[in-house]
């Protein structure tokens, strides 16, 4: 019969996004060096993550595998490190799906500043020079769009996203505990269609570790990069008071108790090192997802070598 | 009783005293919102489909269907003839009610009948199924810069995604569950 025949066909046709995820990973990191950014790492398995109402940690031990490196960065900067990033594994309980995968990789970066414009230009900055590393000029092709990626790119507000793509406002749809469902379902599946899109300005209950907008404290200072109806990146103005972060973190575990999940203990290193923390700016950015935007892949199991089922 | 963490393709639940099929299954979690869970159902009955969206902390009554063994026996038209394994007794379904599952009978196979009130509303297959192929194009051996699938027509006249290697002739493995080429078979 010839030549013996791969056994593992799904694995070896994917060769191709792997030599290109490879490709994008060590850009990444030859952008954020460039920058003058300090590359990091911090330990996967931590005594307890943040308390968040809707991220479930993955036990290890009597400790957890860390959600995301969140904590252990924000230490790092209040010990006076001004730009740092880390790329690294994260794992979350329960997320399954076409863009989860209970063990991601997770690109965080943080710089000492308070204007999220600093941000979004960085955004720009490093998923162009990313597209530009496997040959994407100026545009992407996916789920048969052209998605251009000419600066500048298109911004929202929030609740400027639910009156033009949702049939019911921002604040209806919070009062009637339906901003998930619309925003899944109704807004995302419009947001960087065209060009990349980054929808900003949340509602206050919806940014958990983001600072509170000082003209409007309805609203945190946080947004979301989407491309292609994906969202990829969530960027903070980071929370640095110590007692508005506590009271925020028991607000998670009361949710947590309502939605009869297990409570977590507080991250107390972090709060008490947060008061020297600089007005920081952060992003983490699904790098998995990043990926398979740029490839065209139609899941995030194209572009690993392994998903959980394959183990 | 089911719960959100159950929902996948071919699930079967009872909504307003109806059975319906998962068809898609999408999980959904937007930035630091909850975990959703996002379906299309149809209607075993009318085949009407549905879009859903599931929370964390839903549950669901299971299909209350009856199974009954049956064989394949032969395909007329669009009606499909089945014998039921115990009774012997022969019944017709219609091509439209048997949905996908038609890519995937070949005579003499047995099968699940799903009866819903003493009536056939669909069958359920086992996960894997082995289907000769009957038309291909040749593979250039050698030719590795096409790591790639191809199309191939098996003898129910459906059409999948295989890999470059299968000949016509061969005999490969299909998962009924998504209908994708899961190997080749050694004969």
């Amino acid at each position: 019969m010839g030549s013996p025949v791969i056994k593992n066909w799904a694995l070896a046709r994917r060769r191709n996004n792997l030599e290109k995820r490879a490709t994008i990973i060590q850009t990444i990191r030859k952008f954020f060096i460039d920058q003058g950014y300090l590359e990091i790492e911090t330990p996967h398995r931590i005594p307890t993550p943040a308390p968040d109402s809707y991220i479930d940690a993955m036990a290890c031990g009597d400790w957890f595998l860390h959600p995301s490196p969140e904590i252990c960065m924000k230490r790092i900067l209040a010990a006076g490190y001004e730009k740092i990033f880390q790329l690294c594994r994260c794992w979350r309980e329960g997320e399954r799906g076409r863009l989860h995968s209970p063990e991601f990789t997770l690109l965080e970066w943080y710089r000492a500043g308070e204007d999220y414009q600093t941000l979004m230009d960085e955004c720009e900055e490093l998923i162009q020079t990313v597209a530009r590393s496997i040959g994407l000029e100026g545009r992407i092709h996916f789920e048969n769009r052209e998605i251009e990626l000419i600066r500048p790119w298109e911004k929202i507000a929030v609740r400027s996203a639910f009156d033009r793509y949702a049939h019911l406002s921002m604040e209806e749809a919070l009062s009637k505990n339906l901003f998930d469902e619309v925003m899944v379902n109704e807004i995302e599946p419009s947001l960087g269609i065209k060009k990349p899109t980054f929808l900003y300005d949340y509602p206050a209950e919806r940014g958990a570790m983001a600072r509170l907008k000082r003209e409007d404290p309805s609203l945190a200072e946080r947004f979301e990069l989407y491309i292609g109806g994906i969202e990829l990146a969530n960027a903070f103005v980071e929370l640095i008071d110590a007692e508005e972060q506590r009271s925020r973190f028991h607000q998670e575990n009361a949710n947590r108790r309502s939605l009869n999940k297990p409570l977590y203990p507080l991250p107390e290193k972090l709060l008490e090192e947060m008061n020297t923390m600089p007005p920081s700016l952060g992003v983490a950015l699904g790098v998995d997802r990043l990926v398979m935007v740029l490839l065209g892949a139609s899941s995030i199991d194209e572009v690993v070598a392994f998903n959980p089922e394959e183990l | 009783m089911y719960t959100v963490s159950d929902l996948r393709k071919g699930l079967k639940i009872t909504i307003d005293d109806e059975p319906y099929i998962v068809i898609a299954f999408d999980f959904l979690k937007p930035g630091k919102g909850q975990a959703l869970y996002r379906t299309k159902l149809r209607n075993m009955i009318t085949g009407l489909i549905i879009d859903r969206t599931y929370r964390p902390g839903d549950t669901f009554e299971p299909a209350s269907l009856e199974e009954r063994d049956m064989q394949f026996l032969y395909k007329e038209g669009d009606q499909y003839h089945f014998m039921d394994n115990q009774t012997f007794e022969q019944m017709v379904i219609q091509e439209e009610t048997l949905a996908d599952a038609k890519n995937f009978l070949t005579e003499n196979m047995n099968v699940k009948v799903l009866m819903f009130r003493d009536r056939p509303i669909g069958v359920d297959l086992p996960n894997f199924v082995n289907l000769r192929v009957i038309k291909t194009e040749m593979w250039v051996k050698g030719d590795t810069s096409k790591a790639d699938y191809k199309p191939a027509t098996v003898e129910t006249g459906y059409v999948l995604r295989v890999p470059p290697f299968i000949e016509e002739g061969e005999l490969i493995t299909i998962d009924t569950r998504t209908g994708e080429y899961s190997t080749r078979v050694k004969e």
